[in-house]
């Protein structure tokens, strides 16, 4: 399936995928009336070390152990690979955060459930946003093999 | 009698797991279900969010309801398995009826383990806090004016006073520990967590015990009495090994398997809350009775018994726990050199040995703990990492270029 | 902040539209961006502000704009802001003006006082779109003797060629002073599009050696960077006797800009100033620079062209006449508004003659002479467009050398601040947390898209004209009209006034 792959020479650690990331799942048509003056909450994390920078989000595991140790049956992932998860069923014991080896499962902001990249086929974005805005070819939308 | 290729006995998280193990490896194969619970399958641990309405009964589905149907597997509620015989390969139910099996699963679970308590018998309103049908028998006597006796501070205990503390009167936990939580909190934890649900109601009755029960009062071995309505008792459970102890196979603690989830009885698996796991962070065998670590273990067993092949040989403890809005997340055991790092609200300590990340505590700071969990469970040496800023945050850019390019580049 | 000298820029936010995200703090090497926790605001230093519009295209929210000061002195159309800030720089530092890139001052640009011709009737234009059209070229000497052998079969006489699909070349920049991925998006481009990119005079790295294909490399006064293996990977080598951006000046790196991978790659230490001198000290006469050229063909086994690079000077007829005469295959000429990494400003914006008229002095002289046939004729320094391509193969150039232009392209916004090594579209630095800014997957797509782009409007002009090759349009001047101009300029130019018939 196709994922979103980081490509660490070419991030600028300009934070931008954050902010496009929050935006695209805001539910709000503008971006400032959708982030100004808010603390945001993205599902994509650009992690700094010296003049290294990459963005880390759900890589979409083929074996997802978040999935696996969900409590509630939140978690699932779907026939088109994609892992998801229903707030609905979520009830905030953050399993999932605490067992994802990427860190890319989150406390959503109201601290009652988690919450997680879907590549944007949740909020009628059609591509990740992340991607579509990365000014540098950082983050790539692409299918890929395996690793061993 | 009919035969199945592949009987799971018990119907909850290791057997779901069992399942989808099964049918990665065999999509055809006969399987039958029992489970003695008259009820869809549900996460165990949700019985607490349910009385606190965070869940509701409907949304407490640990899979939808055409699951057994999807992957073709018979389900039969209600239904307890008496025996097996190995020879015959044959399992008996308590309705009399039996049924042959390929490949067997026990997936027993674990019961309430109450030690003897003088006066119990005379309490009339005693619960256990393990299932649903707990959950929806104590709901029934929950009132405004209702005092309650919760005897156990460990996570069953504590979980239930989450649940009832706004619905309840007043609420007393005893346990003979001298903190709560303490199988997996240190003082310090310990210490926020018993703060937090003081704010919330509980009162604490630690390094005490009951020495008797007269009707509605407790006799504490301090002296102190209290006066309640409802008891709870959470102190321990026992695992429902007999299936197996009864026809000779190896029971320690729980049920003993190999990395397969194999019995020492041919063509018998085992996992979940009845069956022990190699915890790679205390190096022993041990029960590990949560969620994550029976899916794995069912899942593990599900595709052995299928004919595939799965190991499941990283077994660690993990409790991701929260009260009123404060998570607790823990990890592995306490051993070996502490870093800590304490706040007004939170609390982080991680312990370090033999160039291993043995065990971590983070209180209110879940943010990325995964990247510890998995130097935990990965066993990854901390110096091959940037140890110091990995204690400060979790993160990738703790690691070497090599090994995200290892793990970032490619389909994990 | 200097007492003297005003911000020529103010950096405008529209505080209802900032998020304070922070981009704009991020990506400015000049610092210019800060967040101030206690307002939760961002704020702007403008004193450190260059104009070159990395957060401006940042933004995500498009919250900023830079605009022009209209802080002014007391008006003096003698002395100009520029002029007088001028004299408080130097009166500060004691030093010489540095600027970059091209000439900045309003001296007339002859592109543009001339129109093309189109066909009406007599003659039809052609549909490039369904008519073939050649836009395919060789530069290099057409002097070839028929000569036969034995068999009565003819003799390849021809001298070496360098084969262009377009006729537009990536003028010469160094390693050094743009950046590592700057260079690999033109050699990259130049690959795809089947013609030339130019090193300068920085050498050319390893990792470049596999585009040597469509490599020109350059033998300057420093020698920098030149050994056997490095001329012969390239396609042809063009000895850079002047630039027009600074003519008679030599060049300075500053010791800075040279990183590890520079000093290899040039062979000179690391960390030290790099001093290009102003003359080859070699040559000093045609007769010099002829030794050179058979000294570059002797060691390549006379199988690559030979370019001669001059700036455009008062003289440049004449020099070119000579430099025809000194074996070279190709003459590139640079106009004084080619651009620079780093020039005296004062040389930059004084110095030299424009390309249009060099260029069609050049040719007539050739002609005149009868030797136009022995070398192919490059020009630079400010060709903008496509229509500035055609103009100037009209005016007798055989094709064209784009730097600025390719540099636009890239993701330059012209701020001029090359010489500061703090180039934010990582372009004109060697920074590296700023040269990783420019991605050549994507960077050398846009230098691609932009030939194309003029490549069809070449094909789109050319067939107005009723032309269907560029070898039909070179030195054609009769499809050209001056407009606005003097009859000396004319003359110079070689062209007649708009609405002259024939």
């Amino acid at each position: 399936m196709k994922r979103i792959y980081v490509k660490e020479e070419w991030c600028l650690g300009c934070h931008l995928c954050e902010y496009e990331c929050a935006f695209a799942n805001s539910g709000i048509a503008d971006m400032v009336k959708a982030l100004k003056g808010k603390t945001i909450h993205p599902n994509v994390h650009v992690e700094d070390c010296g003049d290294i920078h990459f963005a880390v989000n759900c890589r979409h595991c083929k074996d997802p152990i978040c999935v696996h140790s969900c409590i509630s049956g939140a978690l699932t992932k779907g026939e088109d690979g994609v892992v998801r998860i229903d707030r609905d069923k979520c009830v905030g014991c953050l399993t999932c955060v605490l067992v994802c080896p990427y860190g890319a499962v989150l406390p959503a902001p109201d601290g009652h459930a988690a919450m997680k990249c879907a590549l944007c086929t949740d909020n009628g974005r059609g591509e990740p946003n992340c991607v579509k805005y990365c000014p540098n070819g950082a983050i790539v939308f692409e299918e890929r093999e395996a690793a061993e | 009698m009919k035969k199945y290729d592949y009987i799971l006995i018990g119907n909850s998280t290791a057997s779901v797991a069992a399942i989808e193990g099964i049918r990665s490896v065999d999509p055809r194969g006969s399987i039958l279900v029992v489970g003695d619970e008259e009820r869809f399958v549900y996460g165990r641990p949700l019985i607490s969010y349910y009385l606190l309405g965070a869940t509701d009964e409907r949304r407490m589905d640990y899979r939808p309801r055409s699951f057994y149907e999807d992957n073709g597997a018979e389900l039969r509620l209600g239904v307890r398995a008496e025996r097996i015989d190995p020879a015959a390969k044959t399992v008996t139910f308590a309705d009399g009826s039996a049924a042959k099996y390929g490949r067997l699963l026990v997936a027993t679970g674990s019961r309430p383990f109450d030690p003897p308590m003088e006066g119990i018998e005379s309490v009339p309103h005693r619960f256990h806090f393990m299932k649903m049908a707990d959950a929806l028998a104590l709901e029934k006597y929950l009132s405004p004016a209702a005092r309650v006796l919760i005897v156990g501070a460990g996570l069953i205990g504590l979980k239930c006073f989450e649940g009832i503390a706004d619905r309840v009167g007043s609420v007393a936990v005893v346990d003979l520990a001298g903190r709560v939580l303490p199988s997996i909190l240190d003082e310090t934890g310990a210490a926020m967590v018993q703060r937090k649900l003081e704010e919330h109601g509980a009162t604490f009755y630690l390094s005490d015990s009951v020495a008797r029960f007269d009707k509605d009062t407790a006799t504490l071995r301090s002296g102190k009495r209290i006066e309640f309505d409802i008891l709870v008792t959470a102190v321990g459970v026992q695992p429902n090994t007999e299936l197996v102890k009864d026809v000779g196979g190896e029971v320690a603690r729980g049920i003993v398997t190999d990395a397969c989830g194999r019995t020492s009885i041919p063509d018998v698996y085992a996992a979940g809350d009845c069956a022990e796991s190699f915890d790679i962070a205390s190096g022993t065998r041990r029960i590990l009775a949560l969620l994550p670590n029976a899916y794995f273990q069912g899942h593990c067993a599900g595709v052995n018994m299928a004919g595939g092949s799965e190991r499941f040989d990283n077994a660690a403890p993990f409790n991701a726990i929260g009260f009123f809005g404060m998570h607790v997340l823990t990890a592995g055991v306490y051993e070996g050199e502490a870093y800590v790092e304490k706040g007004e609200k939170t609390y982080k300590a991680l312990f370090c040995k033999d160039d291993l990340l043995k065990g971590f505590i983070l209180i209110d700071l879940p943010e990325r703990a995964g990247v510890y969990t998995a130097m935990l469970r990965e066993r990854i040496p901390l110096s091959q990492v940037d140890a110091e800023s990995l204690k400060r945050s979790p993160g990738w850019n703790a690691f070497p270029a090599e090994m995200r390019k290892a793990r970032f580049t490619k389909e994990v | 902040m200097d007492l003297y000298i005003r911000p020529d820029y103010e950096v405008v936010r529209n505080t209802d539209r900032c998020i304070a995200c922070r981009v704009c703090e991020r990506q400015c090497a000049n610092e210019v961006h800060t967040f101030d926790p206690e307002t939760g605001k961002m704020r702007a230093d403008e004193s450190k502000c260059v104009n070159c519009h990395r957060c401006v295209s940042l933004c995500p929210t498009h919250a900023l704009k830079i605009v022009k000061t209209d802080n002014t002195y007391r008006e003096n159309a003698n002395w100009s802001a520029q002029t007088i800030n001028e004299v408080y720089r130097q009166a500060n530092t004691g030093g010489v003006l540095l600027s970059s890139m091209g000439n900045p001052k309003p001296f007339p640009v002859f592109w543009d006082k001339m129109l093309l011709n189109a066909s009406q009737v007599t003659n039809p234009p052609i549909d490039p779109l369904r008519e073939p059209m050649e836009t395919q070229l060789w530069l290099g000497k057409r002097t070839a003797k028929i000569e036969r052998d034995e068999k009565g079969l003819l003799k390849d006489t021809l001298a070496p060629q360098l084969k262009l699909s377009v006729p537009i070349l990536f003028s010469a920049m160094s390693y050094g002073s743009i950046s590592y991925n700057a260079h690999e998006s033109l050699a990259r481009a130049a690959e795809e599009l089947g013609t030339y990119y130019n090193t300068g005079e920085g050498g050319l790295h390893r990792d470049f050696y596999r585009y040597g294909k469509n490599t020109i490399v350059q033998v300057a006064s420093g020698r920098f960077g030149v050994h056997k293996e490095y001329l012969e990977t390239a396609a042809a080598i063009e000895i850079k006797m002047g630039q027009g951006a600074k003519p008679g000046i030599g060049g300075h790196l500053p010791g800075a800009k040279i990183s590890a991978d520079v000093s290899e790659t040039r062979m000179i230490p690391q960390g030290v100033d790099a001093i290009s001198p102003a003359p080859h000290h070699d040559i000093y006469s045609i007769e010099d620079l002829k030794q050179l050229v058979d000294s570059l063909k002797e060691a390549t086994e006379h199988k690559k062209p030979i370019i001669v690079k001059i700036a455009a000077v008062h003289n440049a007829a004449a020099i070119a006449s000579g430099i025809a005469r000194s074996g070279a295959d190709i003459i590139a000429i640079d106009g004084f508004r080619g651009g620079t990494g780093a020039a005296p400003t004062r040389i930059r914006d004084n110095v030299g003659i424009p390309i249009e008229m060099a260029l069609a002095q050049i040719d007539a002289r050739l002609r005149d002479e009868g030797i136009r046939d022995e070398v192919s004729i490059l020009v630079g320094g400010s060709i903008r467009s496509s229509a500035d391509v055609v103009k100037a193969i009209a005016l007798g150039a055989d094709a064209c050398y784009i730097g600025t232009a390719a540099l636009l392209a890239l993701g330059c916004h012209l701020c001029r601040s090359c010489h500061t090594g703090k180039c934010n579209w990582g372009i004109a630095t060697q920074r590296p947390d700023l040269v990783k800014r420019l991605n050549p997957d994507l960077a050398y797509k846009r230098l691609v898209n932009l030939v194309s782009a003029w490549k069809h409007e070449i094909e789109e002009i050319m067939g107005g004209m009723g032309i269907n090759s560029l070898e039909a349009l070179r030195g054609n001047r009769l499809m050209l009209r001056g407009i606005g101009l003097t009859d000396t300029e004319l003359r110079l130019l070689g062209i007649r006034y708009a609405g002259e018939s024939l």
